[in-house]
């Protein structure tokens, strides 16, 4: 039972990590996108 | 999983072994970039870039403050990485990610030196070469000057290590001007002596703490009442330093009111730190060092208002 309870929280965690990975990926394709926008502009 | 089978365990062992099974969370990644200090980094980068003269856009400033917070971060990541040891022994540090055991050391490192990487490239590609070497630089001097060098060799170690922590205004500043300008040298200047005082107000009352892990801090190598005396001292040295910006005319009437009445008051906090024999004077002195840098940099910035925003009628400085 507490086995399951531990690698239940194993998989939480996990998903949490790979979730904020996610976001940073994100950020840094909107980041290049708005960087090239205002660099293109300047 | 040996969390929870092994029963002949003691209870701290279990959850320690526990804590490791799980992986780091993502709050021990955030834990890795020093959030606290972080963000006076961010200010004082911020003030740089803001002070410094001519104009870039908004959306470049913010990239450029957030390359500093991550460069800053990273360095934090591996500086307990290395630390991780000496954090083991110490009470305020035994807590974080790598000491508690919740996180493998290859992963801080890992963690440190991506986002070192990234933070210069972003800025040399946003902004421009100089800004982006200065801040390898500030990113260098921090993990291989200051931690591994001096950190454990000399008390003279936050002295010359303090060189890091001065240079994101030196970073904001070269962002938005491509060199580095006399006001970006009085902004890191100001950081550079406030960091005597501010760093052995802490180690006055965590003396012990250093001592216990072998680090030869200023209060455990010369003693309490050396250390005062030293951080008297530099209060007075940055008296000239405080000024140093209105004198310059980055600044105007505003700011030298301001870093005269705080000046007084750092002196006035280091002069009851010498008269007290317990650590409260040196507690409230640590407090309100981080107060005085934080209103300092918030005075210059409110003083002057050209850079990168614009400029708003009556507050022009000459710089």
């Amino acid at each position: 039972m507490t086995m399951v309870t531990a690698m239940d929280d194993r998989a939480r965690r996990v998903r949490a990590r790979n979730r904020a990975l996610l976001a940073v990926l994100l950020a840094l394709v909107a980041l290049f996108y708005a960087l090239a926008i205002v660099r293109m502009g300047g | 999983m040996a969390i929870v089978s092994s029963a002949d365990l003691g209870a701290s062992r279990t959850l320690d072994s526990g804590t490791a099974a799980l992986g780091p969370s993502v709050g021990d990644f955030v834990a890795l970039l020093k959030p606290r200090v972080m963000s006076l980094v961010v200010f004082t980068g911020f003030a740089g870039l803001y002070l410094a003269p001519g104009h870039i856009h908004p959306f470049l400033a913010a990239v450029a403050v957030l390359c500093i917070a991550v460069g800053a971060g990273a360095s934090g990541a591996i500086n307990m990485w290395y630390d991780r040891d000496i954090d083991a022994v110490m009470r305020r540090t035994r807590n974080r990610p790598l000491p508690a055991g919740r996180m493998a050391p290859g992963e801080a490192l890992g963690f440190g030196c991506v986002l070192a990487s990234a933070s210069v490239i972003i800025m040399g590609l946003a902004l421009n070469w100089v800004a982006a070497a200065l801040l390898a630089g500030t990113i260098a001097f921090y993990v291989f000057v200051y931690t591994v060098w001096l950190k454990r060799r000399t008390p003279q170690n936050i002295v010359i290590g303090g060189a890091a922590g001065a240079f994101p205004p030196m970073v904001g500043w070269a962002a938005v001007t491509g060199d580095i300008g006399t006001g970006a040298l009085v902004l890191f200047a100001l950081i550079f002596f406030w960091t005597p005082p501010h760093f052995w107000a802490l180690s006055l009352y965590r003396a012990g703490d250093y001592a216990a892990a072998g680090v030869p801090m200023m209060p455990v190598v010369a003693g309490a009442r050396e250390t005062k005396k030293q951080m008297l001292l530099y209060t007075f040295l940055l008296w000239p330093v405080a000024v140093a910006p209105a004198w310059l005319g980055l600044a105007g009437a505003v700011y030298l009111a301001a870093a005269l009445v705080l000046s007084l008051s750092f002196t006035l906090a280091a002069i009851r730190v010498w008269h007290d024999e317990g650590d409260g004077a040196a507690k409230r002195m640590f407090g309100f060092s981080i107060l005085y840098l934080f209103l300092l940099f918030a005075a210059l910035i409110l003083d002057r208002a050209p850079g990168i925003l614009g400029t708003l009628p009556g507050l022009a400085g000459g710089a």
